[in-house]
């Protein structure tokens, strides 16, 4: 990284000047630190104000480095050529295997002195450490926990169609009917390959529980990607689109989240960052909008964890601005303000939860509750099981059998396995 | 630059005329060199690197581990580069045959000396100041079954009318063709246009004269002196049609499932977004391989003929 010096003094330098020019005071231990992230909605970029605001009161020097656009994708492409040039930010919101390959390429810098010093080892679930670690060294520090098997309901719409919220796939299919006789849309859904995967991943969970789910979308076992019972999860996924609406054609999610706020479609399947948009309608849960485990999948909690990982600084003052970084993203007060934002949980069960709203405290019931009883796997679709490379495949599949009506699901099993293996 | 500010210096009259000569011919090559060496660099220099990292197991990063032809198998092996592949070969064909088409017929119409020709022309060109991004938004809305055209014929009482490629894997592909050829074909009208105009009348009359009709002077005389034009027009055509990006981002998302994705959609999805450096850049090779497999017997061919004809 020879090129990163130069430009790293530099700025440094322009840094110190600065703040000497300034104050009259030269602060020994200021550090920089470049954050990349793509916390850019509304209530997301307060919430990241909150932590460039802390680290400033801490007396160092915060980067914003916010690059715009969905799951990310111009941001990984942006460090990309950050991190080929030599000259990565210090850190960046990576998550899932993605920081193994971050940190097989030798990039990240160990958090491990703070870990030790702040005990994240007590403080966060083991599912979590064992995300953050690579080489059992903490290479990054998790912000939230997103649950993505949530099914959304307007209880109006299922009241005024006689049906009750169903629990199982069986009873899902049943109300589906009965909604749509009634005049309403059962499912709001968004044909992007994403959203078909979210609604793929949930429905193989409800068919066929954790641990085929572990099988096949973590442990890719080509003989249990092709078995009786992914066809069966298969079949189930394709009748799911009898639920939904024929102008779903790249839709996005918000917009669906938006047709069953206004009463349009009775229920979504979505991961519970849904829940910014009803808050943001100024709707309340439990009462205007209804949040469950997805049908067949209470005793599941496919997470998605968001995350930021350190990169490899020289300058011991750069270093001490990482560290007191990632103690602050931990620390109660910005868990706080940025999940009661994101509508995600905190990273640390042990926190205060009064603050928050039903749907987040039954989230984080359930996280410790299926974290014991081994119910808690991690997310295909939104990258925490599998590397992008797979993950992509995958989503070809799934994205292209739920479209396309002359494909087997059979066909789409035996796809699936080819899919896997090709990858490997 | 220094030898030419020094060797302007001296006051001999003689030395100076050469020097102010040798600068003369010197001028336009260092003026020339800079975009040469720019372009050479960053067109040539990269294509080359595309090529060294297609011949890699290049995943997140650019890597220099060599795996031969192993990623362009893969590719062979790639069902969604097969999908993509014939969904160009379907878009681009459709879309240059009928903007030609359509483009002509719409020139010689406009080319009757008609009233408000300046008005009529303008509307036919507008499309082409929109970017793809905006017509594809706009045709989304259109095509969208639930929104656009299928709704309002419905709304008339058609109740059975349908229109849905948009939601049809099979149809979705034709969806790009109509929106590409909905903001390009004026822009062929424009290039046939001024191609008429510049069409010699004593050609023509000499035609009536010895009693050609209308069909058959057009058909005979007019059509094939525009033969440049159509060379241009297929040279512009097929370079939107390959580089190709972001009408499918905007129109279908490649969706629905990935019926409607092209090349380049491929490319980017696989190289950015999947990690897959490797596997991208050799589908961009494959790219680059087609575009040159038209141009370079067209260029040849059109280049010939003139030089002979």
């Amino acid at each position: 990284m020879p090129a990163l010096m130069p430009a790293r003094a530099f700025r440094k330098t322009l840094l110190g000047l600065a703040v000497a020019g300034s104050l009259g005071v030269a602060q020994a231990q200021a550090g920089d630190v470049e954050v990349l992230h793509w916390w850019t909605s509304g209530g997301e970029a307060r919430a990241a104000n909150v932590l460039k605001e802390l680290m400033e009161e801490e007396g160092h020097h915060w980067e914003d480095f916010a690059v715009a656009g969905g799951g990310g994708e111009t941001a990984m492409t942006v460090l990309k050529s950050r991190a080929m040039s030599g000259n990565p930010p210090s850190a960046a919101q990576i998550k899932g295997p993605e920081i193994q390959e971050w940190g097989d390429l030798g990039l990240l810098g160990s958090l491990d002195d703070v870990a030790e010093s702040e005990g994240w080892d007590e403080k966060l679930p083991g599912v979590v450490a064992d995300v953050m670690k690579h080489d059992g060294q903490y290479v990054a520090v998790p912000v939230n926990v997103h649950r993505v098997n949530w099914l959304w309901a307007n209880p109006e719409v299922l009241e005024e169609a006689g049906v009750a919220l169903p629990t199982t796939l069986d009873e899902m299919f049943a109300a589906g009917e009965a909604i749509r006789e009634a005049g309403y849309v059962p499912l709001a859904h968004g044909g992007q390959a994403w959203q078909d995967a979210t609604v793929f991943e949930t429905v193989l969970l409800a068919t066929a529980g954790n641990d085929f789910y572990r099988r096949t979308m973590v442990d890719l076992d080509p003989e249990a990607l092709g078995s009786e019972q992914m066809i069966e999860a298969l079949e189930n996924f394709k009748r799911m689109r009898e639920l939904m609406d024929d102008d779903m054609s790249g839709r996005d999610w918000n917009i669906a989240t938006s047709m069953v706020i206004s009463g349009k479609a009775a229920m979504q399947l979505m991961g519970d960052w849904a829940k910014g948009e009803f808050t943001a309608a100024g709707l309340e849960p439990g009462k205007d909008y209804l949040c469950v485990p997805a049908p067949g999948t209470e005793h599941s909690f496919t997470f998605n964890i968001d995350s930021l990982a350190m990169f490899r600084v020289s300058e011991e003052a750069d270093q001490e601005a990482q560290r007191t970084l990632a103690r602050l993203v931990l620390e109660p007060e910005f868990q706080k303000t940025f999940n009661l934002a994101k509508g995600s949980i905190p990273a640390r069960p042990d926190l205060d939860m009064s603050e928050f709203d039903q749907c987040a405290r039954k989230s984080l019931e359930d996280f410790q509750r299926t974290a014991d009883e081994g119910g808690l796997v991690p997310s295909m679709a939104h990258g925490m099981a599998v590397r992008s490379d797979v993950q992509g495949a995958i989503f070809d599949v799934v994205t292209n059998f739920f479209n396309s009506p002359d494909m087997s699901a059979e066909q789409a099993a035996q796809r699936m396995v080819s899919a896997a293996q090709a990858v490997m | 630059m220094s030898t030419v500010t020094t060797s302007t210096r001296p006051v001999d009259a003689a030395p100076g005329r050469t020097a102010a000569a040798r600068l003369q011919a010197w001028l336009p090559r260092l003026v020339l060199s800079p975009s040469i060496a720019i372009s050479l660099f960053f067109v040539y220099g990269f294509m080359l690197w595309t090529f060294i990292l297609s011949l890699t197991n290049s995943r997140m990063l650019p890597s220099y581990e060599f795996v031969g032809f192993a990623q362009y198998a893969r590719l062979m092996e790639n069902e969604r580069w097969w999908v993509a592949a014939t969904n160009l070969g379907i878009f681009g064909g459709l879309f240059v045959i009928i903007c030609l088409g359509l483009g002509l017929l719409l020139a010689i119409l406009l080319d009757q000396r008609i009233r408000q020709e300046g008005a009529l022309r303008t509307i036919y060109l507008y499309p082409m100041a929109l970017s793809f991004i905006v017509t594809g938004v706009v045709w989304k809305w259109l095509l969208n079954p639930g929104l656009g055209i299928q709704a309002m014929v419905r709304g008339w009482g058609f109740e059975s009318f349908t229109f849905d490629w948009l939601i049809d894997p099979k149809m979705s592909v034709y969806t790009l063709v109509i929106a590409a050829v909905w903001q390009a074909s004026g822009f062929v009208m424009a290039l046939f246009l001024a191609g008429l105009r510049g069409i010699d009348d004593s050609i023509i009359k000499a035609a009536q004269l010895d009693g050609a009709g209308l069909p058959r002077i057009y058909w005979r005389v007019v059509i094939p002196c525009l033969r440049p034009v159509v060379f241009s027009a297929v040279m512009i055509l097929s370079h939107i049609a390959i580089k190709s990006f972001d009408l499918v981002v905007a129109l279908t998302g490649g969706g629905p499932g990935y019926s409607s994705d092209l090349p380049a959609t491929f490319m980017y999805t696989h190289a950015f977004t999947r990690a897959q450096i490797g596997l991208g850049s050799a589908s961009a090779m494959l790219m680059l391989g087609g575009v040159l497999a038209i141009l370079i017997p067209y260029l040849y061919s059109e280049l010939r003929s003139r030089k002979h004809g």
